[in-house]
């Protein structure tokens, strides 16, 4: 069983990924980067309210994982979110109105920043509960064995909810049923204000699998080449019946764990450390210019085109009303 | 001294078994520890194993006898050396309270609604030894309430209600299938699943590992994927470790995606008290679900609700919660064959018509009720029993209606007085026919304890017919 630490990917197995697709990631990583600054901005002007987990930092996790996904893949995560929807196509408009509590947010305003789905998109959530989503991800995978569709379910988590008792009832039940999911696992060095190390007997986790037979191999979640070369072995392992495969992206928040945390278990430096030197923004953009020539003007107009799309996004989601009085009522049961 | 192997309990709930096989033969030698017989319990194939030295000198009960109470002397060991038609001779008689009883006896017929014809009660295997006649099966259950059901109905247990049920909607439909512990290869910790590995195979009855908050949440997955789980708990105890998936993610996914996504999944299993597995092990969670929007929940207690409110649970676009009864399971009713018979949820049912007093009552308590509106009925007391079926929605007309009819309400429930189902009743009644009562709601529930093991203790803290009996006289001032 392979369970391995790969080396940083100091330089890109990328030979095969072309400029052109390099530069949808970039503009893919950039516009959940403005969707979310600004997500932030309209938090401290009150008009996004309750908790709010800004995903600025992670980017390349989501864009390099689903990059690596075929139509009709299931994704789940927990209610740091908005990056995973964004990444998965869903309407930078419905998931800002989502945000500000309006009716034409994707729950049409009664679920907030972490209870967005979209089946259309094979997106299902956005939940709450620090694990809950890893059981329904594999009920999701077991959906999948059920039709024999050939899709898979790929799962996130975080190092937070890595040590919930139901993320290894349902590594249990995958592995013995070599149900087809990735677990991905973010981590992001904090759960809430708890340093890995203070949470984790071991602070690499991704061969908690080990004792279901799982393998696991950890990767430079700040380097979305790297992340997208290990989802696409994932991806294909789960796809080909061999059951549960365990991916831990290193990865690192900038912000704070929700708005309302003023982030003082770690020091301010160690934070710009990260944003100067591991960006996986700033990463992808250098690359671009160094090994790609990719032109500044260029990479300029996708950095617009990514603010533009915000900024209409945020307009939209102000101008939309709030829900009508009468969906306080629907919603809450189907007529059978 | 030659000694008696008596019919032993293997389970808390069993009260007689059936003699499968004998596993010795008459004459062979048995050491403590051998295994004797199989024999048959509401819920498994057990093994006897012999406790004493010697040999098997005489099979009282020959295999495939069904409805042997417990107690009763089953075989003979004699001592080595002992001369096995002496010690025949020398058999104790059976203890009086365990005294078998006449062959003799009338048969309990199976419940039969009036207006049915009377399906024939199964044969029974005959008596070869004679020795013990068979006991009579247990009282008869009041007749199921088959509403405008006009077609054919077949006499069978609660259990077997339910495992049609099953078997019905998942041949109806390919995305239904049952998880849970030990419902495949083990045919249900309760027997409840008998059969159906056997016909949809592994793929749609699968054991899940002792997995409760896991293969919850697993179902809820799968239902959000489309598909239709029926995830048995193995009692509703155990899934109060499922409980956050039960209620974050099934109750509340439909409201907060806006409608864009929800879990059309069944939770079953036996809910309420068992019999002496003390307080870990019963307790009523109906007030528990009944609380929450996003749910519906249903406890039926005639084999006709069990079978057709499961199968419009399963059929439900919404999580339901179906709450059965262990104590329930192995008794009889008339129940439609129909496989289009539903039972709509959120309906309760008049039990018995009655002007005097009103006793609403759902699951096993409905049984209490209805004998309790029998001993009233000596009195002078006509009462009138709803049997409540579903929780949430619940039928505040059904209640109101009749209270506006009879002036007088009394509540039943296993559950814990306080928050519970009584109490909402109480509620209800305020709101809806404050006017028309004559007197206040009484609540008769389980006591406000953990369920004590002692066999008298547990006695006191469940309600009781006599119980019933004294809130329904106390109300009707008689």
């Amino acid at each position: 069983m392979a369970v391995a630490r790969k080396p940083n990917r100091v330089k890109p197995a990328d030979a095969q990924i072309s400029a052109e697709t390099l530069k949808r990631w970039y503009a893919d990583m950039l516009l959940i980067r403005r969707f979310e600054e600004r997500a932030g901005q309209m938090y401290g002007m009150g008009l996004i309210g309750g908790f709010c987990h800004l995903y600025i930092g992670q980017e390349a996790v989501v864009v390099g994982v689903q990059a690596a996904l075929q139509e009709g893949d299931t994704i789940i995560t927990s209610y740091r979110d908005h990056g995973h929807m964004l990444a998965c196509g869903m309407d930078p408009k419905g998931v800002m109105s989502e945000l500000t509590g309006r009716r034409c947010g994707y729950s049409h305003g009664k679920g907030g920043s972490m209870h967005m789905f979209s089946p259309e998109k094979n997106f299902f959530g956005g939940h709450g509960i620090v694990g809950a989503q890893v059981p329904i991800g594999t009920g999701l995978a077991f959906a999948h064995r059920y039709r024999d569709d050939g899709r898979i379910s790929v799962t996130y988590l975080g190092d937070g909810a890595i040590n919930q008792g139901q993320v290894y009832e349902s590594f249990n039940m995958a592995s013995l049923w070599k149900l087809p999911v990735v677990y991905v696992i973010e981590n992001n060095r904090y759960g809430m204000g708890t340093s890995v190390s203070r949470a984790s007997a071991r602070t690499d986790l991704y061969h908690r699998g080990v004792a279901y037979g799982i393998p696991g191999e950890q990767v430079d979640g700040m380097d979305v080449v790297a992340v997208n070369e290990a989802a696409l072995e994932a991806a294909e392992h789960a796809r080909a019946g061999q059951g549960p495969i365990i991916v831990e992206m290193l990865t690192y928040r900038y912000r704070g764990h929700s708005m309302s945390d003023p982030a003082k278990y770690r020091t301010k430096d160690e934070v710009n450390r990260m944003r100067t030197e591991h960006d996986p923004i700033d990463h992808l953009r250098q690359r671009l210019l160094d090994e790609y020539s990719a032109r500044e003007d260029e990479l300029k107009q996708i950095e617009k085109r990514a603010r533009d799309i915000v900024i209409e996004a945020a307009q939209f989601a102000q101008d939309c009303p709030e829900p009508d009085p009468s969906e306080l009522w629907t919603d809450v049961l189907a007529e059978a | 001294m030659a000694s008696e192997v008596l019919m032993p309990a293997l389970s808390p709930t069993m009260t007689e078994g059936k003699i499968a096989r004998w596993v010795k033969n008459v004459g062979e030698p048995v050491h403590a520890g051998d295994v004797l017989a199989e024999i048959e319990t509401d819920k498994a194939t057990m093994e006897v194993e012999a406790v004493d030295e010697g040999v098997l000198a005489k099979i009282v009960i020959p295999e495939g006898t069904d409805h042997v109470p417990i107690n009763t002397p089953i075989a003979v060991i004699a001592e080595n050396g002992e001369d096995v038609r002496e010690a025949e001779a020398k058999r104790r008689p059976a203890p009086a309270q365990n005294k078998v009883p006449d062959a003799k006896a009338p048969e309990a017929k199976a419940p039969v609604p009036p207006d049915q014809e009377a399906e024939p009660t199964p044969p029974r295997p005959a008596i070869r030894d004679g020795a013990v006649a068979a006991p009579p099966r247990p009282p008869p259950a009041p007749a199921a309430d088959p509403g405008e059901y006009t077609g054919k109905t077949v006499t069978q247990t609660v259990r077997e209600a339910l495992r049609d049920a099953i078997a019905e909607e998942m041949r109806r439909d390919n995305s239904v299938f049952l998880l849970g512990e030990e419902v495949a290869e083990y045919q249900g910790a309760y027997k409840v699943s008998q059969g159906l590995l056997q016909e949809f195979g592994p793929r749609r009855v699968i054991d899940t590992p002792i997995t409760e908050q896991g293969f919850a949440g697993l179902g809820i997955g799968a239902a959000f994927a489309g598909l239709r789980p029926i995830v048995e708990f193995m009692t509703f105890n155990f899934a109060m470790q499922a409980m956050d998936q039960l209620i974050n993610s099934a109750a509340k996914t439909r409201y907060m995606s806006g409608g864009q996504m929800a879990a059309p999944i069944v939770f079953r299993g036996p809910n309420g008290i068992a019999s002496r597995v003390a307080a870990q092990h019963s307790q009523c969670y109906a007030s528990w679900y009944a609380h929450v929007p996003g749910l519906k929940v249903v406890a039926p207690y005639t084999g006709a609700d069990y079978k057709g409110l499961l199968k419009s649970a399963i059929r439900d676009p919404n999580p339901v919660i179906f709450l059965e009864h262990e104590l329930v399971y192995g008794e009889s009713f008339a129940v439609p064959e129909d496989p289009e018979f539903l039972v709509p949820i959120g309906k309760a049912r008049i039990a018995r018509p009655g002007d005097h007093v009103t006793i609403t009552a759902f699951s096993r308590m409905v049984k209490l009720a209805l004998q309790a509106a029998e001993e009233l009925e000596k009195a002078g007391i006509s009462a009138e029993v709803i049997d409540l079926r579903s929780l949430r929605p619940f039928d505040v007309e059904a209640v109101a209606e009749s209270v506006k009819k009879t002036n007088r309400i009394v509540s039943v429930e296993e559950g814990w007085p306080f928050a519970a189902i009584g109490s909402e009743i109480a509620a209800i009644v305020m709101e809806e026919c404050f006017d028309w009562l004559d007197a206040p709601l009484k609540r008769v529930a389980g006591k406000d304890v953990p369920l004590p093991y002692a066999a008298n203790l547990e006695r006191l803290a469940v309600p009781q017919v006599e119980d019933i009996v004294a809130a329904a006289r106390e109300v009707a001032y008689r």
